[in-house]
Protein backbone atom coordinates (compact mmCIF):
# COMPACT_ATOMS: atom_id res chain seq x y z
CA UNK A 1 0.00 0.00 0.00
CA UNK A 2 2.70 2.45 1.09
CA UNK A 3 4.82 1.33 -1.83
CA UNK A 4 2.01 2.04 -4.24
CA UNK A 5 1.47 5.49 -2.71
CA UNK A 6 5.14 6.29 -3.07
CA UNK A 7 5.15 5.03 -6.64
CA UNK A 8 2.21 7.24 -7.64
CA UNK A 9 3.81 10.17 -5.83
CA UNK A 10 6.98 9.62 -7.86
CA UNK A 11 4.98 9.55 -11.08
CA UNK A 12 3.25 12.80 -10.12
CA UNK A 13 6.53 14.47 -9.21
CA UNK A 14 8.20 13.27 -12.40
CA UNK A 15 5.47 14.61 -14.67
CA UNK A 16 5.21 17.84 -12.69
CA UNK A 17 8.92 18.61 -12.99
CA UNK A 18 8.99 17.78 -16.69
CA UNK A 19 6.09 20.16 -17.41
CA UNK A 20 7.73 22.98 -15.46
CA UNK A 21 10.93 22.49 -17.44
CA UNK A 22 8.96 22.37 -20.68
CA UNK A 23 7.73 25.93 -20.02
CA UNK A 24 11.28 27.20 -20.20
CA UNK A 25 12.12 25.62 -23.54
CA UNK A 26 12.31 28.20 -26.29
CA UNK A 27 11.93 27.33 -29.91
CA UNK A 28 14.67 28.47 -32.28
CA UNK A 29 14.88 28.13 -36.05
CA UNK A 30 18.48 26.97 -35.91
CA UNK A 31 20.73 25.45 -33.22
CA UNK A 32 23.19 28.26 -33.98
CA UNK A 33 20.58 30.78 -32.77
CA UNK A 34 20.09 28.88 -29.54
CA UNK A 35 23.85 28.93 -29.02
CA UNK A 36 23.90 32.74 -29.56
CA UNK A 37 20.99 33.17 -27.15
CA UNK A 38 22.81 31.20 -24.48
CA UNK A 39 26.03 33.18 -24.91
CA UNK A 40 24.22 36.54 -24.93
CA UNK A 41 22.20 35.97 -21.77
CA UNK A 42 25.37 34.73 -20.12
CA UNK A 43 27.34 37.86 -21.08
CA UNK A 44 24.64 40.44 -20.38
CA UNK A 45 24.35 41.59 -16.81
CA UNK A 46 21.05 41.92 -14.99
CA UNK A 47 20.59 45.64 -14.22
CA UNK A 48 18.52 44.88 -11.13
CA UNK A 49 20.53 42.23 -9.30
CA UNK A 50 23.90 43.50 -10.24
CA UNK A 51 26.07 40.47 -9.65
CA UNK A 52 24.05 38.10 -11.79
CA UNK A 53 23.75 37.74 -15.51
CA UNK A 54 20.42 37.59 -17.33
CA UNK A 55 20.57 33.82 -17.35
CA UNK A 56 20.86 33.44 -13.58
CA UNK A 57 18.49 36.15 -12.50
CA UNK A 58 14.80 35.75 -11.87
CA UNK A 59 14.15 39.47 -11.44
CA UNK A 60 11.21 40.70 -13.50
CA UNK A 61 13.43 42.91 -15.62
CA UNK A 62 15.86 40.05 -16.33
CA UNK A 63 12.98 37.92 -17.60
CA UNK A 64 11.82 40.80 -19.83
CA UNK A 65 15.32 41.32 -21.20
CA UNK A 66 15.79 37.59 -21.84
CA UNK A 67 12.55 37.61 -23.81
CA UNK A 68 13.76 40.66 -25.70
CA UNK A 69 17.03 38.90 -26.61
CA UNK A 70 15.03 35.87 -27.74
CA UNK A 71 12.71 38.03 -29.83
CA UNK A 72 15.55 39.94 -31.45
CA UNK A 73 17.42 36.74 -32.35
CA UNK A 74 14.31 35.28 -33.93
CA UNK A 75 13.82 38.56 -35.82
CA UNK A 76 17.21 37.94 -37.39
CA UNK A 77 19.13 40.70 -35.59
CA UNK A 78 22.86 40.34 -35.10
CA UNK A 79 24.63 40.05 -31.74
CA UNK A 80 25.96 43.55 -32.28
CA UNK A 81 22.47 44.97 -32.76
CA UNK A 82 21.24 43.24 -29.61
CA UNK A 83 24.18 44.49 -27.55
CA UNK A 84 23.74 48.03 -28.90
CA UNK A 85 20.06 47.87 -27.97
CA UNK A 86 20.92 46.93 -24.37
CA UNK A 87 23.72 49.48 -24.04
CA UNK A 88 21.47 52.27 -25.36
CA UNK A 89 19.05 51.57 -22.52
CA UNK A 90 21.17 50.35 -19.63
CA UNK A 91 24.63 51.68 -20.44
CA UNK A 92 27.89 49.78 -20.73
CA UNK A 93 27.16 48.58 -17.25
CA UNK A 94 25.22 45.62 -18.69
CA UNK A 95 28.26 44.22 -20.47
CA UNK A 96 30.13 41.54 -18.55
CA UNK A 97 32.67 41.80 -21.37
CA UNK A 98 33.57 45.52 -21.37
CA UNK A 99 34.26 47.30 -24.66
CA UNK A 100 37.84 48.29 -25.52
CA UNK A 101 38.24 52.06 -25.22
CA UNK A 102 40.32 54.65 -23.41
CA UNK A 103 38.45 54.34 -20.11
CA UNK A 104 38.73 50.55 -20.04
CA UNK A 105 42.33 50.36 -21.32
CA UNK A 106 43.73 49.94 -17.81
CA UNK A 107 41.26 47.15 -17.15
CA UNK A 108 42.10 45.25 -20.34
CA UNK A 109 45.84 45.88 -20.65
CA UNK A 110 46.82 46.71 -17.05
CA UNK A 111 47.45 43.05 -16.11
CA UNK A 112 49.73 42.55 -19.14
CA UNK A 113 51.65 45.71 -18.24
CA UNK A 114 52.05 44.39 -14.68
CA UNK A 115 53.33 41.04 -15.97
CA UNK A 116 55.90 42.83 -18.15
CA UNK A 117 57.04 45.07 -15.28
CA UNK A 118 57.19 42.10 -12.92
CA UNK A 119 59.24 40.03 -15.37
CA UNK A 120 61.64 42.93 -15.91
CA UNK A 121 62.18 43.35 -12.17
CA UNK A 122 62.57 39.59 -11.76
CA UNK A 123 65.21 39.38 -14.52
CA UNK A 124 67.00 42.46 -13.20
CA UNK A 125 67.23 41.05 -9.67
CA UNK A 126 68.52 37.69 -10.94
CA UNK A 127 71.16 39.27 -13.18
CA UNK A 128 72.30 41.47 -10.35
CA UNK A 129 72.53 38.61 -7.88
CA UNK A 130 74.49 36.58 -10.41
CA UNK A 131 76.97 39.40 -10.95
CA UNK A 132 77.27 39.84 -7.21
CA UNK A 133 77.86 36.14 -6.78
CA UNK A 134 80.54 35.92 -9.51
CA UNK A 135 82.30 38.97 -8.05
CA UNK A 136 82.38 37.25 -4.67
CA UNK A 137 83.63 34.02 -6.28
CA UNK A 138 86.48 35.79 -8.08
CA UNK A 139 87.45 37.66 -4.88
CA UNK A 140 87.69 34.49 -2.82
CA UNK B 1 67.68 55.73 -3.31
CA UNK B 2 67.75 52.05 -2.43
CA UNK B 3 65.98 52.69 0.83
CA UNK B 4 63.17 54.40 -1.04
CA UNK B 5 62.45 51.12 -2.84
CA UNK B 6 61.51 49.55 0.48
CA UNK B 7 58.69 52.05 0.81
CA UNK B 8 57.02 51.01 -2.44
CA UNK B 9 54.69 48.49 -0.73
CA UNK B 10 53.69 51.11 1.84
CA UNK B 11 53.01 53.68 -0.87
CA UNK B 12 50.95 51.14 -2.83
CA UNK B 13 49.05 50.30 0.35
CA UNK B 14 48.25 53.95 1.06
CA UNK B 15 47.17 54.55 -2.56
CA UNK B 16 44.80 51.56 -2.43
CA UNK B 17 43.56 52.70 0.97
CA UNK B 18 42.66 56.13 -0.41
CA UNK B 19 40.83 54.60 -3.39
CA UNK B 20 38.81 52.22 -1.22
CA UNK B 21 38.10 54.87 1.42
CA UNK B 22 36.54 57.11 -1.21
CA UNK B 23 34.16 54.32 -2.19
CA UNK B 24 32.99 53.75 1.40
CA UNK B 25 29.39 54.67 2.16
CA UNK B 26 28.46 54.97 -1.50
CA UNK B 27 25.18 53.44 -2.61
CA UNK B 28 26.21 50.17 -4.22
CA UNK B 29 22.88 49.88 -6.03
CA UNK B 30 23.32 53.25 -7.72
CA UNK B 31 23.55 53.00 -11.47
CA UNK B 32 23.71 56.02 -13.76
CA UNK B 33 21.02 56.07 -16.42
CA UNK B 34 22.16 55.74 -20.02
CA UNK B 35 19.29 58.01 -21.04
CA UNK B 36 20.20 61.18 -19.14
CA UNK B 37 20.74 63.94 -21.69
CA UNK B 38 18.88 62.00 -24.37
CA UNK B 39 15.45 62.78 -25.79
CA UNK B 40 12.63 60.60 -24.53
CA UNK B 41 12.32 57.41 -26.63
CA UNK B 42 9.40 57.26 -29.08
CA UNK B 43 6.40 55.50 -27.62
CA UNK B 44 2.81 54.54 -28.30
CA UNK B 45 0.91 53.81 -25.12
CA UNK B 46 -2.72 53.61 -24.07
CA UNK B 47 -3.97 56.55 -22.02
CA UNK B 48 -5.85 55.22 -18.99
CA UNK B 49 -8.45 58.00 -18.96
CA UNK B 50 -9.42 58.09 -22.63
CA UNK B 51 -8.52 54.48 -23.48
CA UNK B 52 -6.88 55.71 -26.69
CA UNK B 53 -3.32 55.35 -27.98
CA UNK B 54 -1.13 58.39 -27.44
CA UNK B 55 2.48 59.18 -28.35
CA UNK B 56 5.20 61.65 -27.36
CA UNK B 57 3.09 64.67 -28.38
CA UNK B 58 0.70 63.96 -25.51
CA UNK B 59 3.40 64.78 -22.95
CA UNK B 60 3.25 68.10 -21.05
CA UNK B 61 5.02 71.11 -22.57
CA UNK B 62 6.52 72.08 -19.22
CA UNK B 63 9.12 70.23 -17.13
CA UNK B 64 7.51 67.23 -15.47
CA UNK B 65 8.17 64.07 -13.49
CA UNK B 66 7.72 60.73 -15.19
CA UNK B 67 6.88 58.21 -12.50
CA UNK B 68 6.81 54.43 -13.05
CA UNK B 69 4.47 52.77 -10.58
CA UNK B 70 2.33 49.67 -10.12
CA UNK B 71 -0.18 48.33 -7.65
CA UNK B 72 2.04 45.28 -6.99
CA UNK B 73 4.90 47.47 -5.83
CA UNK B 74 5.08 48.19 -2.07
CA UNK B 75 7.46 51.15 -2.43
CA UNK B 76 5.01 52.78 -4.86
CA UNK B 77 2.42 52.57 -2.13
CA UNK B 78 4.88 54.29 0.22
CA UNK B 79 5.57 57.19 -2.11
CA UNK B 80 2.01 57.70 -3.35
CA UNK B 81 0.98 60.14 -0.61
CA UNK B 82 4.07 62.29 -1.21
CA UNK B 83 3.41 62.40 -4.97
CA UNK B 84 -0.07 63.68 -4.05
CA UNK B 85 1.52 66.49 -2.06
CA UNK B 86 3.80 67.40 -4.97
CA UNK B 87 0.84 67.45 -7.37
CA UNK B 88 -0.96 69.82 -4.99
CA UNK B 89 2.06 72.12 -5.10
CA UNK B 90 1.58 72.24 -8.86
CA UNK B 91 4.22 69.73 -9.98
CA UNK B 92 3.21 68.05 -13.21
CA UNK B 93 3.54 64.27 -12.80
CA UNK B 94 2.95 61.75 -15.57
CA UNK B 95 2.39 58.21 -14.34
CA UNK B 96 3.35 55.05 -16.18
CA UNK B 97 1.38 52.11 -14.88
CA UNK B 98 4.11 49.51 -15.25
CA UNK B 99 3.26 45.83 -15.90
CA UNK B 100 0.03 46.12 -13.98
CA UNK B 101 -3.62 45.09 -14.10
CA UNK B 102 -5.56 48.10 -15.35
CA UNK B 103 -8.74 47.59 -13.25
CA UNK B 104 -6.66 47.31 -10.06
CA UNK B 105 -4.69 50.41 -11.05
CA UNK B 106 -7.87 52.41 -11.70
CA UNK B 107 -9.25 51.39 -8.33
CA UNK B 108 -5.97 52.32 -6.60
CA UNK B 109 -6.18 55.84 -8.04
CA UNK B 110 -9.82 56.20 -7.00
CA UNK B 111 -9.10 55.04 -3.46
CA UNK B 112 -5.83 56.89 -2.85
CA UNK B 113 -6.21 59.92 -5.06
CA UNK B 114 -4.64 60.57 -8.44
CA UNK B 115 -1.48 62.73 -8.46
CA UNK B 116 -0.97 62.25 -12.21
CA UNK B 117 -1.93 64.65 -14.98
CA UNK B 118 -1.78 61.69 -17.35
CA UNK B 119 -1.55 57.94 -16.74
CA UNK B 120 -0.25 55.70 -19.53
CA UNK B 121 -0.42 51.93 -19.47
CA UNK B 122 2.76 49.94 -20.05
CA UNK B 123 1.26 46.51 -19.58
CA UNK B 124 4.09 44.52 -21.17
CA UNK B 125 6.88 46.66 -19.72
CA UNK B 126 8.18 47.52 -23.21
CA UNK B 127 8.35 51.26 -22.54
CA UNK B 128 10.00 50.48 -19.21
CA UNK B 129 12.79 48.67 -21.06
CA UNK B 130 13.11 51.56 -23.53
CA UNK B 131 13.54 53.90 -20.56
CA UNK B 132 16.11 51.56 -19.02
CA UNK B 133 14.24 51.01 -15.77
CA UNK B 134 15.05 48.07 -13.52
CA UNK B 135 11.86 48.01 -11.48
CA UNK B 136 9.31 50.25 -9.85
CA UNK B 137 9.19 52.91 -8.57
CA UNK B 138 11.47 54.97 -10.76
CA UNK B 139 11.12 58.66 -11.44
CA UNK B 140 12.60 60.74 -14.25
CA UNK B 141 12.79 64.50 -14.59
CA UNK B 142 11.90 65.43 -18.18
CA UNK B 143 12.34 68.90 -19.67
CA UNK B 144 9.67 70.86 -21.53
CA UNK B 145 11.28 69.79 -24.81
CA UNK B 146 11.17 66.12 -23.85
CA UNK B 147 14.78 65.66 -22.81
CA UNK B 148 15.56 63.33 -19.91
CA UNK B 149 17.43 65.28 -17.24
CA UNK B 150 17.61 63.01 -14.22
CA UNK B 151 16.64 59.55 -13.03
CA UNK B 152 15.87 58.45 -9.48
CA UNK B 153 15.44 54.81 -8.52
CA UNK B 154 13.26 54.10 -5.49
CA UNK B 155 10.85 56.05 -3.35
CA UNK B 156 10.45 59.80 -3.89
CA UNK B 157 10.25 61.68 -0.60
CA UNK B 158 10.97 65.15 0.75
CA UNK B 159 14.73 64.59 0.63
CA UNK B 160 14.77 63.15 -2.90
CA UNK B 161 12.51 65.95 -4.11
CA UNK B 162 15.17 68.50 -3.09
CA UNK B 163 17.46 66.89 -5.67
CA UNK B 164 14.78 66.44 -8.34
CA UNK B 165 13.72 70.08 -7.94
CA UNK B 166 17.18 71.22 -9.05
CA UNK B 167 16.54 69.69 -12.47
CA UNK B 168 12.98 70.96 -12.97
Amino acid sequence: MIGRCLASLLVVLATWSSTSIANDVLAFDAPEQQQRYRILIEELRCPKCQNQNLEDSNAGIAIDLRNQVYKMINDGQSNEQIIDYMVARYGEFVLYRPVHNASTALLWYGPFALVVIGTLIFVLVIVRNKRHQSKKDSES
Amino acid sequence: MKKLLFFIPLIAFIALGVVFYQQLGKDTEYMPSALVGQPMPEFKLVDMASDSVVSNEAMPDEPYLLNFWATWCPSCSAEHAYLGELAEQGVNIVGIDYKDETPAAKQWLVERGNPYSLVLLDEMGKFGVDMGITGAPETFVVSATGKILYRHQGVVNEEVWQTLKEYM
